[in-house]
């Protein structure tokens, strides 16, 4: 079920391991159009995924959609008991996420 | 406080975002799916969800969630008693686990706890419940601040007043549905009685039996034919059903004389179309000409017809229609002193006078419905079902209408009012 998104995992990036799942943050995050990003979330888990790994690497600045989808990602993962990982995070955003307590639930590579 | 204000910056940016959204005639869905977000994400809320408000079912519905998963009720049924405490309460956060002494937080205690659904808002808008907001924990474990129950307040009250326009609209949509019914039940109701009346004015006149009928049908055949729009069509057919309700008032035995009044009674008579005029004038219609239609249809373009002796362009156009429905009619049955005249010779009456007793663009659209008839290039046989088949089949009749209708010149050629100035 892999849809044919722009944040699907680039071949070229790589999987870390098996068990490992990258998607791109993206600068869809900010919009309703982010629910792409927790659904595309959602059907790694089903396909075994132990971790999800986010790449912030595209994504400027994050808004309170992008805070709540990426919420929902932290949850989807907990329910299905894999880990989170953010990477390439810009310093702002690492502090809000920090604030808002994100951070408790994920791993900031 | 000071480390604080970075949170509450960001904050302030989901409320502003919000208002922004709701304000937008966006979808919606996607204005309340929004809006769930920008909360969540405001504050760094788990889960949650956003419900409307159904006041005649008394159910809390789930417009929006977030992590509730797929056992938390989609429908949530409130009782008068919560509902009373609700708007009690007004839009300010509820804690769920203290608020245990209401049935709504008893009844579903374990959905609650199961997702820890943390908080309850009833969005209270001007005095009215109009949904609910169910917050779940914050991300980072810690209680709600007072100062985050006003933030979700103030957002709720956006989600609110977003629930109640879009009620607001359901409702103003469902009314001018529910008018525009009334309106055609009225209008229906309308033209029935306008049908009913001519034929009580028909029963006065028993040797002209479905006079008024023919007249309103005729009437209705010219406007149809000048291709005026179905509620011009619909104006015109009521000022032909009811262009003799004057006649009402004048006494049985002049209306069905078996002979040729006298002037007295001819005077009796010719008062029906001010006092038709009188009658239809104190009723409210939809269609402005009809008086005017009852009370000059006897009038003449040549100024020879009464009651006032109008010169043509004086003439309503409404009243030139209905006389000469009405002339038609009058030469196409029989009367009481006066077998009907022969096709052929009607047309011949027609164009003879057209610019004298008759507007001459009327006769020719008059005679083309006919001509279209019989060529049969009309879906429906209206004239014959009026005239008979056998009328409209006479010899040379289809020939007699092309020909007068190569002769008439659609512009009246008259100056009658320069005439009756003049005078
Ligand atoms: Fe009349």
């Amino acid at each position: 079920m892999t849809e044919n998104t722009s944040f699907d995992p680039d071949p070229a990036v790589g999987t870390p391991s098996a068990q490992s799942a990258i998607v791109i943050a993206g600068d869809y995050l900010n919009k309703l159009t982010g629910e792409k990003i927790e659904r595309e979330c959602r059907d790694k888990l089903n396909a075994g995924a132990r971790e999800i790994v986010v790449d912030f690497s595209e994504t400027e600045i994050i808004n309170s959609i992008g805070i709540s989808i990426l919420l929902g990602v932290i949850d989807d993962a907990q329910n299905a008991g894999a880990k989170v990982v953010f990477s390439d995070l810009k310093p702002e955003s690492a502090e809000l996420f920090d604030m808002l307590g994100l951070t408790k639930h994920v791993t900031i590579q | 406080m000071i480390e604080q204000s970075p949170k509450l910056i960001h904050a302030f940016g989901a409320l502003a975002e919000l208002g922004q959204e709701v304000a937008n005639k966006n979808n919606f869905q996607e204005t309340i799916r929004t809006s769930l977000h920008l909360l969540s994400g405001a504050l760094g809320i788990m889960r949650g969800g956003v419900a409307r408000y159904s006041r005649y079912a008394r159910e809390m519905n789930m417009l929006a969630v977030r992590g509730l998963g797929d056992e938390f009720p989609l429908s949530l049924s409130v009782c008068v008693e919560d509902e009373r405490q609700f708007l009690a309460n007004g839009l300010n956060v509820i804690d769920a686990r203290a608020a245990r002494v209401l049935p709504f937080f008893q009844v579903y205690a374990t959905s609650f706890e199961r997702r820890r659904v943390e908080l309850f808002v009833p969005l209270v808008i001007r005095d009215e419940i109009v949904g609910g907001l169910f917050l779940g924990e914050k991300a980072t474990g810690e209680e709600y601040s007072s100062y985050e129950k006003e933030i979700i307040c103030a957002m709720g009250r956006h989600i609110g007043v977003a629930i109640s326009q879009r009620n607001l609209l359901a409702e103003i949509e469902r009314h001018s549905e529910e008018n525009r019914k009334l309106f055609d039940d009225l209008r229906r109701t309308y033209a029935d009685t306008v049908k009913a009346f001519a034929t009580a004015i028909d029963c006065k006149d028993k040797y002209t039996e479905g006079h008024s009928v023919r007249v309103g049908k005729y009437t209705e055949l010219i406007a149809t034919e000048l291709e005026w729009s179905p509620e011009q069509v619909e104006g015109a057919a009521t000022a032909g059903y009811l262009h003799d309700v004057g006649k009402l008032t004048v006494e049985r035995k002049i209306i069905n004389a078996p002979y040729r009044i006298n002037a007295k009674e001819s005077a009796e008579l010719n008062k029906h179309p001010t006092v038709g005029y009188e009658i239809l004038q104190a009723i409210h219609h939809p269609f402005t000409d009809v008086p005017l239609a009852a009370k000059y249809h006897h009038e003449r373009l040549d100024g020879r017809g009464y009651p006032d002796g109008l010169y043509d362009r004086e003439i309503p156009y409404i009243a030139k229609i209905v006389n000469l429905a009405d002339s038609f009619d009058a030469m196409t049955t029989d009367r009481p002193y006066k077998a009907r005249r022969p096709a052929i010779d009607v047309v011949d009456d027609l164009r003879r006078n057209a610019g004298k007793q008759f507007a001459p663009e009327l006769v020719i659209a008059f005679m083309r419905g006919i001509l279209r008839e019989l060529k049969s290039e009309t879906k429906d046989r209206r004239f014959r079902r009026l005239l008979g088949r056998e009328y409209m089949e006479a010899e040379g009749l289809m020939p007699a209408i092309s020909s007068a209708l190569n002769e008439l010149e659609p512009t009246s050629t008259l100056t009658y009012i320069a005439v009756n100035q003049a005078q």
